[in-house]
């Protein structure tokens, strides 16, 4: 079991040339990437400047688009979901620090759909927990994690960005 | 029947008797106290230990709600609960349906009360036609058919004039007028006491002065016309000091108090509770002082039951959409007797207010276990506790906010005429 | 010994979360203030392109208004959309029928219907209480405005509106002007201001239009304008109605302007920087002059735009309340 906190430029720059790849691949034009608050914003930030995109970064926030508003209420202190641009037609790259269940990618898929239909969304993270309750994939990941059942993860920045795993508190 | 009550706290605050000692009823009268009458073969003893023996309750005012209203309750289930609760002389307000305005209408009542037998039933009757406040009512005739007194309830006289003539006709024949005295416009839409509670609450209001207003006019006709009169579930500290200042006067008045109005508040109505929607409405804890204070310095000197028996859609609105009043003849002893335990008065005292008084004021030869006087007797365990339901309830009413509590005191016989009219 | 338990508890569950939205009397600080800060995301959220989220898909709100109003019935309806519910309007005249019977038999047949919330306007103080202590278990109940009593909706999207111009409550002085005596809408910024922590809450009218034990709720009372907007931060105008003019509470319209009404003149008893607020429909030339209420001072338009977000916000507690609730009670017998 890991712990202790990582480095993750070298991550970052095997994802940032991943992503480049997945562009042309699928022939993505002029790309919209969007990050899901809080973590993948960060994240998002780091790729979009390392990929010199230049459709403006959008913001994503999901709470109002849980599962599981029943069981957590809701969190009073949402800001709104900020995309510079219609979502309709567009290449969307959605980015988000750590995929786990899949239902946080679930809720932002429901929401950026509610802005308009994309032409295709792309799913990068940069870990993976394995810990999936639906059929969500990302298509390019930094690095799978198991985790221990006491341990988190944590990505601290804006800058440096680096990862704390720890033992829950 | 030859009944013997043997061994019980006999209080008899006619003869200010209180002691443990045997009661003897015989043909529908007290024979003896103390030691058997001669030849006395009881066909009946009943064991009163531990009990208290008292005159059977009066009750200055109830509703039976027959004829007309029978959905909410009728004579013959009011009467059993009366007799559950000790109560063997019952007055009767005169709006039902048709009124209390006709000898037929009165001795309809009492008759169909004597055939049921289990209380005596005196009903009032109206002082003005059809309680319209403008004419006259054959009050002559009325009283030969048996009413004890007459009231136009709370509602309006068209003027002051038409209250004096009404007052003087009733003077002439030494007739009783009982007024539940309140203003009609200046409680016209008020469904509780106008204070900080109504405001919170955003419901209308009915004032202290809707009360006062009425009382001080009333009592200044009393005075002019020398009627025979009664103050009847007083609901403010001010009206208490009006009557005690009359009194003080000379003037002959009298008054009672609803036992909820001795021990709630307005505060209850939070919540919008309509189990509290009463006419007269719960006052201000200092209405409530002032109201204990009178009873103990005798200006109010009776404590009724205000009894009114509601069918279970008649509290099931909005508060202000719900009919006023509360079913509360089987609660009036247990009620009564937290007087004693708040130590405001003495167990006698609190008899006398129930049955002496209350006869004295009707003028009748009754609420006294007197050798000779009718064998009217409630037997109660001041001690037993029992929880308020619907199921222990014999009245139609169930509409009583006490249901689910725990109240202490119970009627285990109640006895008219020597007959036992109720054994638990 | 008869006192009543707290009879604002029904609004929340054990675990103090909202369950119905009666009153803003009895509910905690921290409880008003998630509601405010709610409703600042929904404020946020209505200015951009996709003003839905979904929060109640799939779930029936039933808006029952037995009291006519096209104002706050269409703000509901618009809250409940925005919510993604399903919604379904009830307008049910009452003047026909006796209230206390149209009421319960109404709850009874809405029943059948499985709706998940009911939004009640009711002119009987009480009724919104009454239908939440009747209702099915697990349906929650909003009050859109009963009788005199409350109109929590309202006093909140005023919080709101409050907060967005003003930010703090503890340093204000707010001033609410008019027929205080009919008025729910008063009762309801009453509790609301007195929880929230302003420094002081005045009342300002003639006696005819103010209840009189006022001052227990925590206000202190004035008849005239010039020494009751004196140093005030927020005034709050109440609407004047035509019945008033009957029944000797006021003389005329045109007295109570020329003593009551909010003009620019007596704008300059506040502070500079005082806002003026109404819950409208405003009654111009009665309660407040044209120029006030279009002034620069006026956050009339901001109301509105905050009462949708406003109800969006308890709407979604609510619920949430009542959905987690069901989720313990269902536990709960399954452990059985």
């Amino acid at each position: 079991m890991v712990s202790g906190t990582l480095s993750i430029d070298a991550l970052l720059d095997e994802m940032t040339s991943e992503a480049r790849a997945l562009i042309i691949r699928r022939d993505l034009q002029a790309p919209l990437m969007v990050g899901i608050r809080t973590g993948g914003v960060w994240l998002a930030e780091r790729l979009h400047r390392q990929l010199g995109l230049t459709a403006p970064l959008g913001v994503l926030d999901i709470s109002f688009y849980r599962d599981d508003f029943t069981q957590v209420g809701i969190n009073p202190r949402v800001q709104p979901s900020q995309l510079p641009c219609a979502t309709e037609g567009r290449d969307i790259l959605l980015v988000d620090d750590v995929i786990m269940s899949g239902r946080t990618i679930r809720a932002a898929l429901n929401e950026l759909f509610d802005y308009g239909r994309p032409a295709s969304v792309s799913l990068i993270t940069l870990l993976d927990l394995q810990r999936r309750e639906l059929p969500i994939q990302p298509d390019v990941v930094g690095g799978t994690l198991a985790l221990g059942p006491d341990q988190q993860v944590k990505l601290n920045g804006p800058d440096p960005l680096t990862l704390t795993i720890r033992q829950r508190g | 029947m030859n009944i013997l009550i043997s061994g019980g706290r006999v209080i008899d605050p006619a003869q200010s008797l209180d002691r443990i000692t045997d009661l003897y009823v015989s043909e529908g009268e007290i024979r003896a106290l103390g030691e058997p009458p001669q030849g006395f073969q009881a066909d009946e003893v009943i064991d009163a230990r531990g009990q208290i023996v008292a005159p059977g309750l009066v009750d200055l005012c109830t509703t039976l709600r027959e004829p007309g209203q029978t959905r909410k309750g009728t004579i013959a289930s009011e009467t059993a609960a009366a007799a559950a609760g000790g109560i063997t002389t019952l007055v009767v307000t005169p709006d039902t349906n048709p009124i209390v305005e006709t000898a037929a209408v009165a001795e309809l009542i009492q008759d169909r009360a004597a055939d049921i037998g289990l209380a005596r039933v005196l009903p009032m009757g109206a002082l003005t036609q059809g309680l319209q406040g403008e004419q006259l009512a054959p009050l002559h005739g009325l009283a030969s058919s048996g009413c004890i007194a007459f009231t136009n309830l709370r509602r309006p006289f068209g003027n002051s004039q038409i209250l004096l003539r009404c007052l003087e006709y009733a003077a002439t024949h030494d007739l009783l007028v009982v007024f539940q005295a309140q203003d009609a416009a200046l409680a016209a839409n008020g469904c509780m006491h106008d204070d900080t509670t109504s405001t919170r609450l955003g419901l209308n209001g009915i004032p202290a002065s809707a009360e006062t207003i009425e009382v001080s006019r009333c009592l200044l006709l009393a005075e002019q016309t020398g009627v025979r009169a009664h103050f009847g579930q007083l609901s403010c500290e001010h009206s208490v000091r009006l009557i005690e200042a009359a009194r003080q006067r000379g003037l002959q008045v009298s008054a009672d108090v609803a036992i909820q109005n001795l021990l709630l508040t307005d505060a209850c109505v939070n919540g919008f509770n309509a189990a509290y929607h009463l006419q007269p409405p719960l006052r201000s804890p200092l209405d409530r002082a002032g109201l204990r204070q009178g009873l103990v310095t005798g200006t109010i000197s009776a404590i009724c039951s205000d009894h009114q028996p509601h069918d279970p859609i008649a509290k099931q609105a909005p508060f202000a959409a719900t009919e006023a009043g509360m079913s509360g003849l089987e609660t009036l002893l247990p009620l009564s007797l937290l007087l004693v335990e708040q130590q405001l008065l003495e167990l006698p005292q609190l008899i006398a207010a129930l049955t002496l008084a209350p006869a004295r004021i009707l003028g009748l030869d009754a609420g006294t276990l007197q050798v000779g006087s009718q064998a009217d007797i409630c037997l109660f365990d001041p001690t037993a506790e029992w929880c308020v339901s619907e199921e222990n309830l014999r009245s139609a009413g169930k509409n009583t906010p006490f249901l689910g509590q725990t109240l202490k005191g119970r009627v285990s016989a109640t006895l008219m005429d020597g007959r036992i009219v109720f054994r638990r | 010994m008869f006192e009543a338990n707290d009879p604002n508890a029904i609004q929340l569950t054990a675990d103090g979360q909202l369950r119905h939205f009666l009153t803003t009397e009895g509910l905690p600080r921290a409880l008003l203030l998630e509601i405010l800060d709610t409703a600042d995301s929904f404020v946020d959220m209505g200015e951009q392109q996709v003003k839905k989220v979904p929060l109640l898909r799939g779930k029936t709100v039933a808006n029952l208004f037995f009291e006519n109003s096209t104002r706050t019935l269409s703000t509901f309806e618009l809250a409940a959309k925005r919510l993604s519910a399903d919604v379904l309007n009830l307008n049910i005249n009452t003047s026909s029928t006796k209230k206390g019977e149209t009421l319960k038999d109404t709850l009874m047949t809405l029943q059948a219907m499985h709706s998940d919330m009911f939004v009640v306007r009711h002119a009987d103080s009480g009724a919104a209480h009454f239908i939440a202590q009747h209702v099915t278990p697990h349906v929650a109940v909003i009050n859109a405005g009963d009788g005199r009593h409350a109109h929590p909706t309202q006093a909140m999207l005023d919080m709101l509106t409050i907060r967005r111009h003003k930010g703090a409550f503890a340093p204000l002085k707010v001033a609410i002007v008019g027929d205080i005596l009919h008025s729910r809408v008063a009762r309801s910024q009453i509790h609301a201001l007195r929880t929230l922590g302003v420094a002081e809450i005045r009342v300002i009218a003639p006696k005819t239009l103010l209840p009189r034990h006022i001052e227990a709720l925590g206000v202190r009372v004035y008849t005239e304008m010039a020494a009751g907007l004196r140093d005030v931060d927020v005034i709050m105008m109440l609407r004047l109605q035509k019945e008033r003019m009957q029944s000797a509470l006021l003389p005329n319209e045109s007295e109570f302007y020329k003593l009551y009404g909010l003009t620019r003149a007596k704008l300059t008893y506040a502070k500079p920087d005082a806002v003026v607020m109404h819950p409208g429909p405003i009654n111009r030339g009665v309660e407040i002059e044209s120029e006030v209420a279009d002034g620069p001072r006026s956050l009339i338009l901001d109301q509105v735009t905050n009462g949708i977000a406003v109800r969006m916000a308890v709407m979604s507690k609510a619920m949430s309340g009542q959905l987690s609730q069901r989720a313990t009670s269902d536990n709960r017998s399954r452990k059985v």
